[in-house]
């Protein structure tokens, strides 16, 4: 074929293990593949853009009269809880995109390289935090035109937006675990959605926990969403950390604590 | 760091089964590939091909037999074996979304090719596949032949010693068939090692030094094409008459020769199984006797068409050129 010969196979110098740092490149490789997957399919991030646009709109001119009065008091309190809900929501797209891929030849052709084998499973996590960030922005940019003039100012902004994508990479893994176990992508989005949407909606992201009655007051006020969601508003309103930015990180923590291992685990059975 | 054993064979499998559920796809295959050599698999549909490529290349674990390739053991160094070995499979294992450039950097990247490296093995790789011209267009915009040269491209960048080709021109046209028997030709040239699976017998036959027929799981069969042929035991001897007339009495001479029954597929031709050529002889001499005239004689060994249906009782799907 090419000019050159082959080394023979009995006198190659081989390893049995990918060193750290091989494991390291393997993952940012695979992240790479995942950002070039997104230039070519554009429409991948139709999620990440079309829908904090379009909530914050809609929520802003349906209830911003109604519950806050006027338009800018009700940005400060709406924009948070959009970050929030859609930056998680696209955290639930880490899971289906892997059971996508693993549902492909091109998986079969990982399987078959020297390679580390968490690489593609590290990628996928790695290169959808670019879809958080993406999320984020376009988020804080619609507010922005709307009127959103938080006190705290820029600082307050980016320490928010990075605790949500910080919590939202976190609870990445859940997903990503319903992923390997998955028989199918749509049953993913389906439990996905099932676990999401009551959490999201359920929360303190729209309206003012006090206008709601007793009992689901207590549901909101022990909703982890809500615990993130404060801690955003307060970052950007008060530009300080209080319980719920200790509360959120903790949460966080114990998700990773728990699904990294489970994912890792059945991840590796399957690999 | 282990030091291999040195031994003639590139690939040795011993007993290997594969149970999917009730199905024992792979049901004690046992498997010597010289090392050098192009070695063919050939089976019908669902026959087990597939599944012993994938236990072969470290994608599935055999449920109880070994195999090592080059010395190592499949189950126990299987980040070695992948290090030896380039997999071709039946279907496409490249990204659909991609470009053919950007799947070969990836896989150059993932391979321990520096950035400039894998952009250049990339171009060579694409220049010798004659897909330069596409490099660019996602590869669900290729067709069929040029998604397979693009599979075995990227199997390829590592130059590995040993390549799977898990049925390489079932689905190509007969030209881009001979391109890709030049392709795995020029690869043995070069010094590597090829297993590939193929349900043409022609193919088997064309490009294979050795050939192991399997049916439900099972090995039916091992040797060199001729030697498949000649377990068969027979030659067959085909002539065609000059004169459909002279059709019945050449008949009646043959069979006394040879003491066979004779056929006739077409008006002028006769055909006759023969237990060694040498038969040939002593009909010539009788039909010259009996003034028959001769347009064409052959003397065939069966094909393997005809040996596969000697030894499994069931008739092989065709190759769709010949
Ligand atoms: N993952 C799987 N789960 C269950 N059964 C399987 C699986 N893979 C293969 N089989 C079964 O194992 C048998 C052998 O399949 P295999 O794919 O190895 O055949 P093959 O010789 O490659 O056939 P083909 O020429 O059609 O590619 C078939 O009966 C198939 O249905
Ligand atoms: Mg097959």
């Amino acid at each position: 074929m090419t000019s050159t010969t082959i080394v023979a196979g009995v006198d190659r110098q081989l390893k049995n293990h990918t060193s750290f740092y091989a494991t390291v490149r393997h993952s940012l490789t695979m992240a790479y593949r995942g950002l070039l997957k997104v230039r070519r399919t554009p429409e991948q991030l139709i999620d990440v853009t079309i829908q904090p646009i379009l909530f914050t709109l809609m929520f802003t001119y349906l209830f911003g009269g109604a519950i806050a009065g006027n338009i800018a008091s009700y940005l400060l309190l709406l924009i948070p809880g959009i970050l929030v809900q859609t930056v998680i929501t696209t955290s639930t797209v880490t899971g289906v995109q892997l059971r996508e891929d693993m549902d492909k030849g091109v998986f079969n052709r990982f399987k078959s390289l020297p390679i580390a084998r968490i690489a593609p499973l590290a990628g996928a996590l790695l290169a959808d935090t670019i879809r958080y960030a993406i999320a984020t922005i376009l988020t804080f940019a619609t507010g922005y035109m709307l009127g959103y003039r938080p006190d705290a100012g820029l600082g307050g902004i980016v320490a928010g937006g990075l605790l949500v994508i910080v919590v939202s990479w976190s609870l990445s893994w859940i997903f990503a675990f319903f992923g390997v176990i998955a028989r199918s992508a749509s049953s993913v989005q389906g439990i996905s959605f099932l676990i999401l949407f009551p959490l999201t909606f359920l929360s303190n992201a729209f309206v003012p926990v006090s206008t709601l009655p007793g009992w689901l007051q207590t549901f909101v006020n022990a909703n982890p969403i809500s615990h993130l969601i404060s801690a955003v508003r307060q970052f950007a309103n008060l530009g300080t950390i209080g319980s719920d930015f200790w509360l959120s990180l903790a949460g966080a923590a114990v998700v990773v604590a728990i699904f990294a291992p489970l994912t890792v685990r059945a991840y590796m059975r399957r690999a | 760091m282990k030091h291999s054993s040195h031994t003639p064979f590139a690939i040795e499998a011993r007993g290997l089964v594969k149970v999917f559920g009730d199905n024992r796809a792979v049901d004690g295959v046992d498997l010597h590939v010289p090392t050098g050599s192009i070695y063919g698999v050939l089976g019908p549909n669902g026959a087990g091909k597939t599944t012993t490529i994938n236990m072969l290349a470290t994608l599935l674990r055999p449920d109880s037999g070994t195999a090592t390739i080059f010395g190592h053991d499949i189950q126990e160094e299987p980040q070695i074996v992948r290090q030896l070995i380039g997999v071709t499979g039946q279907y496409a294992s490249v990204d659909e979304n991609l470009s053919a450039t950007e799947n070969l950097i990836i896989f150059g990247r993932l391979l321990g090719l520096g950035r400039a490296e894998a952009r250049q093995k990339a171009v060579d790789l694409l220049e010798e596949f004659g897909l330069s011209d596409a490099a660019k267009r996602p590869i669900a915009k290729y067709s069929g032949g040029m998604r397979r040269r693009l599979d075995l491209a990227v199997s390829l960048i590592a130059q590995p010693p040993l390549i799977f080709l898990d049925e390489p021109t079932t689905g190509l046209d007969p030209r881009t068939r001979t391109q890709m028997w030049a392709t795995i030709r020029r690869l043995v040239a070069s010094g590597s090692t090829i297993l590939l699976t193929t349900q043409y017998l022609d193919e088997a036959d064309q490009l294979a030094d050795r050939i192991a027929v399997i049916d439900h799981g099972h090995v039916v069969a091992e040797g060199t094409p001729d030697e498949l042929k000649a377990s068969v035991g027979v030659a067959a001897l085909n002539i065609t008459l000059d004169h459909e007339k002279d059709i019945t009495q050449a008949k009646a001479v043959i069979e006394a020769v040879l003491h066979t029954t004779v056929q006739s597929p077409a008006p002028r031709t006769l055909t006759a199984p023969m237990a060694k050529p040498d038969g040939v002889t002593d009909v010539l001499i009788e039909l010259r006797k009996a003034h028959i005239g001769l347009d064409e004689i052959s003397v065939q060994k069966p094909t393997l068409d005809e040996v596969f249906l000697a030894l499994t009782g069931t008739p092989v799907k065709e190759g769709e050129q010949s």
